[in-house]
């Protein structure tokens, strides 16, 4: 089964299909998409990326963070900074400051928010800061040689950790609202179709080009290497490599791409907030994976679109079961399909059972 | 790590030793795995080493690879390799490849991709990352699918080759690596009476090239191909000479072939 194909051309469709669907075709039409449509999938496509950036370094190399959250709300929280910043003098209180810091009786910006009336800073530190403190934790936590299970409850310390922090009105990011009402990006009113639609646009690219990246990269030795890293560490040692080098790399990779996702999702969303870091958040991210398939790019994206899907329609129609529904579609898909949706259909698809796609 | 222990690349064997284990000392809670463990290997030699369970054989291995620290004693290979202060893949790339006991290869990997990762090639991120195999390398891979006899297997999923394939596959993936010392461990446990002959015929074209050390508990394999042959008991050498001498010494009659 060549899963690739299939996703190659879903994220071109969802790329420049749908959005010609919402230009050119007349309202009346059943094939007209309506605005309101794109941050919704807009929203579900920087999940995807997230379950790319979660896959890369848990179904490929076997290493299992519970706190992918934290890499997802530092590049929403930067994003944010940058749009509650750009709000100027419009807020509730007519103010240069946002609105909370007015509330808190703040009377001038703390350090840390400077440069964020800048776009290409803003984007500096989107692109530099999730990969920056995934590289800190991960050389030390690599070079302990923590792994397993013990890595993972690590790093949920980590995003509850900073949950907590963030939570806090005086750590200077919004308290337990976050940053909302968001106006403008780049000038652009953020209510504005246009800007909508562009925003889902650039979302859809960097999905499609991050897919590309991810399936060059597995399908090379380093990719590989990853796997093997995650079959038998040890004989990859043995054979020569510093495992902890090709551990540093992927996993700041997918810190990099989680950022990402998490600074495209604020805009289209219009709030960030310290739940984003909830324990229970992260867990989701790995979820999506398992559901979809580890080991298989096209599986985690699939992954990410069943398991948000069904959250949306769940959360309508019955709210209270969600959660057990949740547990229950991971306990099954664990028990009895180990490599999700994506082995399900390489099993029914395809003779040649043993090799992964990618 | 830097290199600052390692002076020179090459291993430096003129004085026709390749590895030095000297005093080598390691205690797990109290219990004394090594103890006082001498043993030198020549440059070419292929050495038996056997022993009870227990005796320390593999807690050697681990301490050559870098896997364990000794608490006291010297590990030289070559006169300008300190193994105790490498860590596996430094050791590894100074030219010391290992067999474990259990063979270990990666089984979603197929049989040609496994001797690719093990290829002495640059092994850091970016090369893996760039680069594809040359046809020189590729031909390598070739040359020795051929010698381990799994040239028709080679783009089977290496999970499904029987217990015997994959020990070679694993020899297979120690010769690739071009290491100057092979340390094997229990090459033909689990391995039928006509795979035991092939792997003795193997071991033994190889000596000479490498030096290679073989653990071993099937004595009619070990008197196929050793020459020389060392005893551990409890942690330290108990004899070490000729099969047939070792074979007639009361010491060792008493702990381990007599048993």
């Amino acid at each position: 089964m060549k899963g690739w194909l299939f996703i190659f051309g879903l994220l071109a469709i969802s790329t420049v299909l749908l959005p010609l669907l919402n230009l050119w075709v007349p309202e009346e039409s059943n094939f007209h998409i309506p605005d309101y449509m794109f941050p919704l999938i807009g929203k579900y496509l920087c999940y995807a990326l997230v379950a790319l950036a979660m896959d890369l370094i848990w179904g490929y190399t076997g290493i299992l963070s519970l706190g992918h959250g934290v890499f997802f709300s530092m590049g929403g929280y930067a994003m944010g900074m940058y749009l509650m910043r750009s709000i100027g003098k419009e807020g509730v209180y007519k103010s240069d400051l946002p609105d909370f810091m007015v509330f808190l009786d703040w009377k001038e910006l703390p350090w840390y928010w400077y440069g964020f009336d800048n776009f290409i800073f803003t984007l500096l530190v989107i692109l530099i800061l999730p990969g920056l403190l995934a590289f800190t934790f991960g050389y030390f936590a690599f070079k302990s040689r923590i792994k397993g299970v013990y890595f993972a409850i690590i790093t949920q310390a980590m995003t509850f950790a900073l949950m907590l922090l963030f939570f806090r009105n005086n750590t200077g990011f919004g308290g337990n609202n976050g940053l909302t009402d968001f106006k403008r990006i780049l000038g652009y009113s953020l209510q504005d179709p246009s800007t909508k639609m562009s925003l889902y646009i650039i979302t859809a690219f960097v999905l499609f080009s991050s897919y590309v990246l991810g399936r060059y990269i597995v399908l090379s030795k380093l990719g590989r290497v990853l796997t093997a890293i995650r079959d038998a560490e040890s004989r990859v040692m043995f054979s020569g490599y510093n495992t902890i080098h090709y551990k540093l790399f992927i996993w700041t990779l997918s810190a990099f791409l989680c950022g990402i996702a998490g600074a495209l999702y604020v805009p289209q969303v219009g709030i960030i907030n310290p739940s984003e870091m909830q324990p229970a958040n992260s867990i989701e991210m790995a979820i999506w994976v398992a559901v979809g398939g580890r080991g298989t790019l096209s599986g985690a994206l699939v992954g990410a679109g069943l398991v948000n899907g069904a959250k949306s329609w769940f959360t309508v129609a019955a709210p209270d079961y969600w959660l057990y529904f949740l547990g229950a579609l991971f306990i099954v898909v664990t028990l009895f399909f180990p490599k999700g949706f994506a082995g399900i259909f390489t099993k029914l698809l395809s003779k040649d059972k043993w090799r992964e796609s990618a | 790590m830097t290199g600052a222990h390692i002076k020179d690349d090459l291993v430096d064997t003129t004085h026709g030793c390749i590895l030095y284990l000297e005093e080598i000392t390691v205690s797990f809670d109290g219990f004394k795995a090594l103890n006082g463990l001498n043993l030198y290997i020549d440059e070419g030699e292929l050495r038996c080493i056997i022993g009870p369970n227990g005796a320390g054989k593999t807690t050697m291995m681990d301490v050559i690879t870098g896997k364990t620290r000794p608490d006291y004693g010297t590990a030289f290979f070559g006169q300008n390799h300190d193994l105790t202060q490498m860590t596996e893949y430094e050791i590894s790339h100074a030219g010391i490849g290992r067999k474990f006991q259990k063979p270990t290869v990666f089984l979603n990997h197929t049989v040609f991709e496994n001797l690719e990762l093990a290829l002495h090639a640059k092994k850091d991120v970016w090369h893996s990352l760039t680069k594809s195999l040359t046809g020189e390398q590729k031909e390598i891979i070739e040359d020795d699918l051929e010698t381990i006899g799994l040239k028709e297997q080679k783009n089977l999923r290496a999970g499904l080759l029987s217990h015997g394939q994959k020990q070679w596959l694993e020899i297979g993936m120690l010769l690739v690596q071009d290491p100057k010392l092979l340390l094997i461990d229990e090459p033909v446990a689990g391995m039928t009476h006509q795979e035991t002959e092939h792997t003795a015929e193997l071991l033994k074209s190889l000596a000479g090239k490498h030096s290679i050390v073989v653990v071993e508990h099937e004595m009619d394999f070990i008197r196929s191909i050793a020459n020389r042959v060392t005893v551990l008991h409890e942690g330290s050498l108990l004899a070490e000479g000729k099969m047939e001498d070792v074979q007639n010494d009361q010491k060792v009659i008493e702990v381990y072939l007599g048993s």
